[in-house]
């Protein structure tokens, strides 16, 4: 009754082809991008403005990323962290070394260079596939940890390896403040998840599912299966180096290796998991619950008070943390992104059961 | 001593060191050619089985009544295992299947450090580390007997993977699931013997690197140590897995010592991937797995 496509004539292909075909859904996520770009920044505190909201977005933009190469085209990658890593200290040499260099086109600059070095890992899965793949983005962690923590003039030769971020300006706006830091962010992410949405939509899109579903099957059908894994393999590392540079730049204050570990890799895969394989939305949905699960454990245990000692509570943390992802794994393998999906169909037939 | 036996004695402890790489690779083909999952907790599980085990040595038990005590616990995690996680994703993909080790893993590092703690504990097995020379090759003792301790469980799996009922009904259902099943082979039973095969070698794999390293949270990243011996080695061959590993052992010793000084050192983390992935670009399916045929 609330979500009807019913009714809905088109009379262009402008409108066939729209991103959100129902009226409903197209004034939601205007209302929803209104409200996260105009009201959110004034009411919401420094806390959760800067450590809830601004990590939630960022971390929303690298699962993009990860879900273009895992959930859409099917390879499996365990590097995401590594290739966060990679925007990150390429962006901070852009930024600092070609001070001149608006930060926008610096990020963009970072994106590719991260976006390269994810098409040369790329070039394994040619000859890879399936779990292999996953052990050989593993190999390029721990090399592009190492590069960088090897190499002195990436870190612009500090001692401690650790580069403190200066403050992005544009036309001599300094964004320092939270708000400012999170409006940044928002837009960023809401431009590229546009982008990351339509692309999946045109033919080279469908060509990566198409990879996806069946590599063999693609490939006897005309599809240029060597081209879709190297554009899955570039986009990702591209969404995952912008996603490095502004958790760098805007969440961390700094580039620092520690931030782009193994567990990253995996928190961001989890997210995609989570969320939803081969979802936008998901992606959002699998960060905000990733984000927001050790908070509200943590909340959770303040009830006990005194009872619980600090060792006892992070144990716990990681025991719940588990269980709750392999209880959702059973429950709904297919993610956050389904239970949206469902609600829609509730809504549609409401108050009817069928 | 001249540097030919210098290097002969770094390809021998590359061999030794190999061996404990083996064992814990060990575990993940085991699983993962019975049941084609992916099992990251092979490393937590390593961390489990060495805490239970100094754990009920700290009790004042013997080794022997620690390490039966251990298995038993090792055992049961195994059944439990497959009772709350594996059964009720029979069926999903693998890419599941392998997010849900990741999230058994992480369960199981808390629970074992919130059973036993997290301070880092000593494990003596009173095998001396002292090198002992052999044709004026000096060679560690404890390595020694680290390779002898693999090659009896190598020996105990293949007797039992041969010999046994149990063993044909698994390799069984490596070949083929759904005919296995046909045949009346249990599924639920034999994942159950799998994982407790894999919680066998995690105790044995934790015991030798226990003592090396020191009962602590980071054995379970010996895991990360096992994956390139995994994919060198082709995941679903155990030949693979001990061939591998050697190689890796050995070529990872040779790198630290003559490669390692150009390139400013800590190569270890990366190397053996490096190598690993050389040798897929020529052999896809690693050197012993079996190339699988795509049909449409």
């Amino acid at each position: 009754m609330f979500h009807r496509d019913a009714g809905a004539l088109k009379t262009s292909y402008g409108e066939e082809q729209a991103i959100f075909p129902v009226a409903l859904d197209r004034w939601a996520v205007v209302a929803l991008m209104a409200v996260g770009a105009l009201v959110v920044p004034f009411v919401a505190g420094p806390y959760w403005l800067g450590s809830i909201l601004l990590p939630c977005l960022i971390l929303s933009l690298a699962a993009i990323g990860l879900n273009i190469l895992t959930g859409y085209a099917g390879q499996l990658s365990l590097g995401s962290g590594a290739f966060m890593a990679v925007g990150a200290y390429a962006a901070v040499n852009l930024v600092i070394r070609l001070p001149w260099l608006p930060f926008p086109v610096s990020f963009v600059l970072a994106g590719m260079v991260a976006g390269a070095v994810g098409l040369a890992f790329g070039l394994l899965s040619l000859r890879i596939r399936g779990f292999y793949v996953a052990v050989a983005t593993l190999a390029a962690q721990f090399f592009i940890e190492w590069i960088c923590t090897h190499i002195p003039w990436l870190v612009l030769n500090t001692p401690s390896g650790v580069v403190s971020t200066p403050t992005l300006f544009l036309f001599g706006f300094g964004f320092s403040s939270v708000p400012s830091r999170y409006l940044v962010a928002f837009v960023t992410v809401v431009a590229l998840a546009f982008v990351a949405k339509n692309l999946i939509r045109s033919s080279a899109g469908r060509a990566l599912m198409a990879v996806r579903d069946h590599e063999t099957a693609a490939e006897l059908t005309g599809v240029d299966t060597t081209r879709a894994k190297l554009t899955a393999f570039a986009v990702s590392g591209f969404y995952c180096g912008v996603a490095g540079a502004l958790w760098a730049f805007l969440y961390l204050g700094n580039v620092e290796i520690e931030a782009f570990s193994l567990h990253r890799s995996f928190q961001i895969l989890f997210m995609v998991i989570i969320g939803g394989l081969g979802s936008i939305l998901g992606s959002f949905l699998g960060a905000a619950f990733i984000v927001l699960l050790p908070v509200a454990i943590a909340n959770a245990a303040t009830l006990f008070g005194e009872a619980l000692k600090p060792d006892v509570l992070a144990n716990l943390e990681l025991m719940i943390f588990g269980a709750l992802i392999v209880a959702f794994l059973i429950i709904e393998p297919s993610g956050l992104a389904r239970l949206a999906v469902k609600a829609k169909d509730r809504l549609r037939r409401w108050p009817l059961p069928y | 001593m001249g540097d030919f036996s210098f290097f002969i004695e770094v390809v021998v402890g590359g061999l030794l060191s190999g061996v404990m790489y083996t064992l814990v690779a060990l575990g993940f083909v085991l699983i993962f050619k019975a049941s084609g999952v992916f099992n990251f907790a092979q490393g937590a599980m390593v961390l489990f089985a060495a805490l239970t085990f100094v754990g009920f040595l700290e009790f004042g038990l013997p080794m022997w009544a620690a390490f039966l005590l251990a298995l038993a616990a090792m055992l049961a995690l195994a059944v439990a295992i497959e009772r709350t996680v594996l059964r009720p994703l029979v069926g999903q993909d693998h890419m599941i299947l392998f997010m849900a080790t990741i999230g058994l893993s992480i369960f199981l590092e808390g629970f074992a450090q919130l059973i036993w703690g997290t301070k880092v504990r000593g494990l003596d097995l009173g095998i001396s580390d002292e090198p002992i020379e052999i044709g004026g090759i000096l060679i560690s003792q404890f390595d020694l007997s680290a390779a002898a301790m693999a090659a009896v469980l190598v020996a105990v799996l293949s007797a039992f993977f041969s010999y046994t009922k149990v063993g044909r009904a698994l390799r069984a259902v490596a070949d083929d699931t759904q005919a296995a099943q046909v045949a009346g082979v249990p599924l639920g039973f034999i994942w159950a013997v799998v994982w407790g095969a894999a919680g066998f070698i995690a105790l044995v794999a934790g015991l030798v690197w226990g003592a090396r390293l020191g009962v602590q949270f980071a054995l379970t990243l010996v895991a990360l140590k096992a994956l390139p011996v995994m994919i060198l080695g082709g995941f679903n061959s155990i030949a693979g897995a001990i061939v591998a590993g050697l190689v890796i052992g050995v070529s990872e010793k040779l790198a630290e010592i003559y490669l390692g000084p150009f390139v400013g050192g800590g190569i270890e983390n990366w190397f053996p991937y490096a190598l690993a992935i050389a040798v897929l670009l020529i052999r896809p399916a690693g050197l012993f797995g079996a190339a699988r045929i795509a049909r449409v």
